[in-house]
């Protein structure tokens, strides 16, 4: 039915086998972000290397299936690329999720993180999919200054 | 009917969205009363009644609409007043919600500190003297409209707050009564019935020890007067709000109940139209209880459908809805005990508790519970903290999944209910 498009196998195995999970050391800056219509947090941290590259992405958070998994695969999306590229797989799934449904997603941009397209769907849960990744941003930003 | 029987079948069709379907052909498995309940036709059509044939402003149109406005705007009051046992109309205030009842109740402590002029000599009252060294009570099982206004009013006064605990069951913790309430304490405000734990408190202990002190008490009835019979003069205390969304009515009106003396010794809370008895440019006079509480125009409709509601209500019998709610109640709790994980958060037997069961699935968030009862189910249950959030901070959880019964739920859908969790268990496994 309508709501099981949005638990794909995808999401409930990053739920329920996170990667990277866990705060780490070093790291250049640490965000803490909570969504207060639901509680969820995550408390993440950003690693950056020489070349703009991402050394690590390490989080600790509570919340929902899709926000935990969000993380997840952020973790596995955003280690090891380019600031650079990261932050242009963060605009293309702001993208899709701000889209109400009606986004095409670009699969060749986003790898795993596809699998929230059905999330778009449902308006009261696009946040927790978009916590980590919005906190993600922000420690890049404040990792640069 | 009787007055401890009811006709389930015969209600629900009172109820036109219990027969709807949901998209996807779901029918819908409303479990979420405790937030908001559905509305019987007579209240829908007495609202549309009044809104197309009798609609004009109440209180001061000199004309036929007017006439009819005011009378049925005031003959809800004495309906409401009826209901809830309140020894006078004129102490039944209307408000927005039970929110703004309680902030009016919370706003009248302290004024003194302003200074002569403000309000006048309404406020002077010593019972309403609030200020460093005074003490406010509330719980920790409050809804945060029952926490929030007392914490503006102790930031506004200096004044202390402080709080019961929760027992690990789901009680108000009176070991400490005589620490926690003293000769400092100026109002204790509980819950009547907890919105999360179902508990219903035991006022009559609070309330002894705070007339020992001689402190005022008022009760967030939100969750209990739609559930149960429930008699102000009996209880005693001075003060309850509830709101009329919860018992059948429209949202937009609420219900301040105050003894009269009381009421009368406060002051205003809003200003403006109708409140007043005269104004100058540099003061005024107010009106009579209950207008001074109510200033501009009124939720009218919304007034007039709670009076429907109230009606209906009564109509079917305060006592047939408790019983009814505590035979769903003993089935729900056996049920549940049936889903493996499944923690209760709130008492574990019908001994003084109403029928709101919240719970959590180990593993499983309340969010995706909630997702995947509405969307393959149609079963609506809410999610979340409920506006409870130091109460689950105390159970050391981030939300609960609560389903919560009214006149109209039957057993075959709290079935409904325990299939629905097996089937999250088998999607999360």
């Amino acid at each position: 039915m309508i709501g099981e498009s949005m638990y794909q196998e995808l999401i409930l195995e990053h739920y329920k086998h996170p990667q990277g999970r866990g705060l780490r050391e070093p790291y250049d800056a640490e965000v803490h972000h909570v969504n207060p219509t639901c509680g969820d947090e995550i408390t993440l941290r950003v690693k950056l290397g020489d070349g703009g590259k991402v050394e690590d992405v390490s989080y600790e958070g509570q919340g929902c299936s899709i926000s935990q998994a969000a993380a997840s695969v952020l973790h596995e999306l955003a280690t090891g690329s380019s600031v650079e590229e990261t932050l242009s797989v963060v605009d293309e799934f702001t993208r899709l999720m701000q889209g109400r449904g009606q986004v095409e997603a670009d699969e060749d941009v986003l790898g795993d993180a596809v699998a929230f397209a059905g999330v778009a769907k449902f308006p009261a849960r696009v946040k927790c999919a978009l916590l980590s990744w919005m906190a993600y941003k922000d420690a890049v930003v404040r990792s640069a200054s | 009917m009787t007055s401890t029987s009811l006709d389930v079948e015969r209600i629900r069709k009172d109820f036109p969205v219990l027969s709807r379907e949901l998209p996807g052909g779901r029918r819908l498995v409303y479990l979420d009363s405790g937030n908001s309940s559905q509305k019987p036709a007579p209240v829908v059509e007495t609202v549309r009644e009044h809104l197309s044939m009798h609609y004009s402003n109440v209180g001061r149109a000199m004309h036929v609409l007017g006439a009819e406005s005011t009378e049925a705007y005031e003959s809800a009051r004495d309906k409401v007043a009826a209901f809830i046992g309140a020894p006078s109309r004129d102490e039944v205030i209307f408000t927005k919600n039970a929110s703004e009842a309680l902030n009016l109740v919370a706003y009248s402590f302290g004024q003194h500190l302003w200074g002569p002029g403000g309000t006048g000599d309404a406020g002077a009252d010593p019972r309403f003297a609030l200020g460093p060294g005074d003490e406010v009570v509330i719980s920790e099982m409050e809804h945060h409209s029952n926490i929030v206004p007392w914490q503006l009013l102790v930031q506004r006064t200096g004044a202390t707050l402080k709080w019961f605990g929760v027992t690990d069951d789901g009680r108000l913790d009176l070991s400490d009564l005589p620490q926690l309430i003293t000769e400092r304490t100026k109002i204790v405000s509980i819950a009547h019935q907890s919105n999360v734990l179902g508990t219903v408190n035991p006022v009559a202990d609070v309330l002894r020890r705070a007339r020992e002190v001689g402190a005022l008490v008022m009760l967030d009835a939100s969750q209990s007067v739609p559930h149960h019979p429930v008699n102000v003069a009996e209880l005693g205390v001075d003060f309850v709000a509830c709101t009329g969304h919860k018992m059948l009515g429209p949202s937009g009106i609420g219900v301040l109940w105050g003894r009269a003396e009381l009421l009368e010794a406060m002051p205003p809370f809003m200003g403006g139209g109708e409140m007043i008895e005269a104004v100058w440019m540099d003061h005024s006079t107010y009106a009579p209880i209950p207008h001074k509480f109510e200033a501009g125009t009124p939720p009218i409709v919304e007034a007039i459908g709670l009076g429907a509601a109230v009606d209906y209500l009564q109509g079917v019998g305060m006592a047939a809805v408790e019983t009814h709610e505590r035979e769903l109640t003993a089935y729900a709790l056996e049920a549940l005990r049936e889903v493996p994980t499944l923690r209760l958060i709130g008492p574990d037997s019908l001994e003084r508790r109403g029928a709101t069961l919240s719970f959590t699935l180990e593993g499983i968030h309340p969010h995706d519970v909630g997702q995947i009862l509405d969307d393959q189910f149609g079963i609506a249950v809410r999610v979340g903290h409920h506006c409870a959030r130091p109460l689950h901070l105390r159970f050391g959880i981030p939300a609960t999944t609560r389903a919560s019964f009214y006149l109209y739920n039957t057993t075959g859908e709290i079935d409904a209910l325990v299939r629905g969790l097996h089937h999250v268990q088998k999607v999360f496994a």
